[in-house]
């Protein structure tokens, strides 16, 4: 068990002038027991950020700590802390089994202890009757259980987990999620989780470090993420579909960015203006996407409504309390 | 190409058995030529069904001293010879082969690339044209009739080491950084998932290099002089005395099926694995 601390990280690749700094120094304390996600978009450093408490990529400046040590110049191995990576990375040639002893086995931990961490986290993960197949012999989703599996045999204080779900196809990651959360909630191990996916992010966070071109843009509960946005990029980013991002719209005030979901959009009789463009529906509910003042808006509504035909003139009331004001050079909440 | 077209099938078929016949009636001649006397084979016309002196030519190819002008050596101690060094061969090239291609591919040591192109560039220079050299440096060590003198000089590889090179950088790296996370090192890492991850393209190496140290003949022509060191392959070479001499010809062409024997088992016993190493990898 074990709290993770990052103090000012930063990572560049090459020396001098050349160098190119990829994370701009990140701060974000972990709780112990704590399940903290990792998200942003692909290039933003989420991945190399994880690497690096792994201890798979150097630290170019500032200070990893695992329960209190610093880790900094330490091997992976010698972290206390396990990884599932995004492709598994099982041994090909060796049985399940072997796959989740092989850390034990260099560990010299005895035969004994081994089978019985290894029938344990097989019973967790329902992979018993498995243990003597290879993994080319497995589906996907038990491949993944496998790669858990390797991760939870060896008790670490810290579990890394690098997309481990984008392998997987969509029903397959709804229920490994559940299953994750499950697990944690089992073993009360602090969890990072690296992933590109905001539904993935919502629904695993305890806490989620939203990332964007190596900056930390926000570290909070999904709740305080979704309802309160540090920035535009964070509001555009988590919430699908995205926040409706308006400069012009009536009673935006010069120099910010007035921000307002499509949920919190409701369809009157009076209201702002909106002509309508087109309409998706996604089952539940409906999606209008339309102009106003000359910018793009998208409003929720239920599947019941009428549709709005295209080039119609709607009329939707923003809910006052749901507005978020932005800074229009700096893109920080205001 | 599945044309159901049975005219052209059975040209298919007559194309393929004229062409086992060119390829097998050398194979065959000389095995009916083993099984008579000399004096028989050069009868005109040469007998083309087996004659009944089968296992008379064979023990005097195998235990030497069958008649002829040429060189009477026993083929059973060329065999032996061919064998050892054969493996020896095959062995040290796989095993220098895997540990240079695992240093050039997993590590990051001060000019690599420039040893790694050093390797590359021994491509092309095969034993014919540094023989000049090689032959002196063996010399100088008193390597000659000797098995270190017929193996070390050929055991060296790039074609090994830039196969097993291309092999290593298909293995994932999420592997090698699984295995760290394991806590293994690198040799543990070595003998544990890239050597088991390898066994099919050694197979496969195994067969060509094996076949390669067997059929070597003109490095052991001139680093051997002494009649107990000849290879087989040089071991025929000299029992024809050349010109118009007498030479025992049933027990040349035996001594031509006894050579063959080995590399022929190496290439059927291995096939399954051979294929298997050439096409796929169990990745």
């Amino acid at each position: 068990m074990a709290a993770i601390q990052l103090k000012n990280i930063v990572k560049s690749y090459g020396f001098g002038k050349n160098a190119l700094e990829v994370i701009h120094g990140v701060n974000a304390d972990v709780a112990d027991r704590e399940f903290v996600v990792i998200v942003g978009p692909s290039g933003c450093g989420k991945s190399t950020l994880l690497r690096m408490v792994a201890g798979l990529e150097e630290i170019s400046g500032g200070d990893i700590s695992i329960g209190g040590r610093i880790v900094n110049d330490l091997e992976p191995a010698e972290r206390d802390i396990a990884m599932v990576f995004q492709n598994y990375a099982l041994y090909p040639h060796m049985s399940v089994f072997d796959n989740m002893a092989y850390g034990l086995k260099i560990k010299k931990v005895p035969v004994e202890e081994i089978r019985t961490r290894v029938d344990k986290a097989a019973g967790i993960l329902e992979l018993a009757h498995l243990l003597q197949r290879k993994p080319r012999e497995l589906s996907g989703g038990q491949r993944q259980r496998v790669a858990m599996g390797r991760a939870i045999v060896r008790q670490p204080q810290v579990f890394l987990f690098d997309e481990p779900l984008s392998n997987l196809d969509a029903k397959l990651r709804a229920q490994t999620r559940i299953e994750i959360q499950k697990l944690h909630r089992e073993l009360g191990i602090t969890s990072l989780f690296v992933t590109h996916d905001q539904v993935e992010a919502m629904t695993l966070a305890q806490r989620m470090l939203v990332m964007n071109a190596g900056n930390m843009e926000q570290f909070g509960t999904p709740e305080e993420v979704y309802h309160r946005p540090a920035s535009t990029f964070v509001a555009s980013f988590i919430g699908s579909p995205p926040m409706n991002l308006l400069k012009n719209a009536p009673g935006a005030r010069a120099g910010t960015i007035m921000g307002i979901r499509p949920e919190h959009l409701d369809l009157g009789t009076s209201g702002w203006e909106v002509q309508v463009e087109t309409t998706e529906l996604l089952g539940a509910e409906r999606l209008i996407y339309g102009r106003l003042a000359g910018e793009q808006i998208i409003v929720r509504s239920a599947e019941n409504q009428p549709v709005p035909a295209p080039d119609a003139l709607i009329h939707v009331a923003p809910r006052e309390d749901r507005l978020h004001w932005f800074d229009a050079a700096s893109g920080k909440r205001i | 190409m599945v044309e159901r077209r049975p005219g052209l099938r059975v040209l298919a078929h007559a194309v393929m058995l004229a062409g086992i016949c060119i390829v097998a009636f050398p194979l065959y001649l000389a095995f009916i030529a083993s099984t008579h006397t000399a004096a028989d084979i050069v009868q005109v016309p040469m007998p083309l069904l087996p004659g009944g002196h089968f296992w008379e030519t064979y023990k005097a190819a195998l235990l030497g001293g069958g008649p002829g002008t040429g060189s009477h050596a026993p083929v059973a101690r060329m065999m032996t010879v061919s064998l050892v060094t054969a493996l020896v061969i095959t062995f040290g090239k796989i095993a220098i082969s895997l540990l240079s291609a695992f240093a050039v591919v997993y590590f990051r040591f001060p000019l690599r690339s420039l040893f790694f192109w050093a390797i590359f560039v021994t491509l092309m220079l095969p034993v014919e044209v540094r023989i000049g050299p090689t032959y002196k440096v063996v010399s100088d060590l008193g390597m000659l009739n000797s098995y270190a003198g017929l193996t070390i000089p050929l055991i060296a590889s790039a074609t090994a080491t830039f196969l097993f090179r291309q092999f290593f950088l298909t293995v994932p790296d999420e592997l090698v950084e699984a295995a760290r996370m394991d806590g293994a090192g690198p040799m543990r890492f070595f003998w544990d998932v890239l050597l088991p991850l390898s066994k099919t393209s050694m197979a496969a190496l195994f067969v060509i290099q094996f076949i390669y140290g067997w059929n070597q003949y003109l490095w052991p022509l001139v680093a051997t002089t002494s009649e107990d060191m000849y290879p087989v392959v040089i071991g025929i070479k000299r029992m024809i005395a050349g010109g118009d001499s007498a030479n025992a010809w049933n027990v040349v062409m035996a001594t031509a099926i006894l050579a063959m024997l080995p590399p022929a088992a190496v290439v059927l016993l291995m096939q399954k694995w051979f294929v298997k190493g050439l096409v796929d990898t169990e990745k």
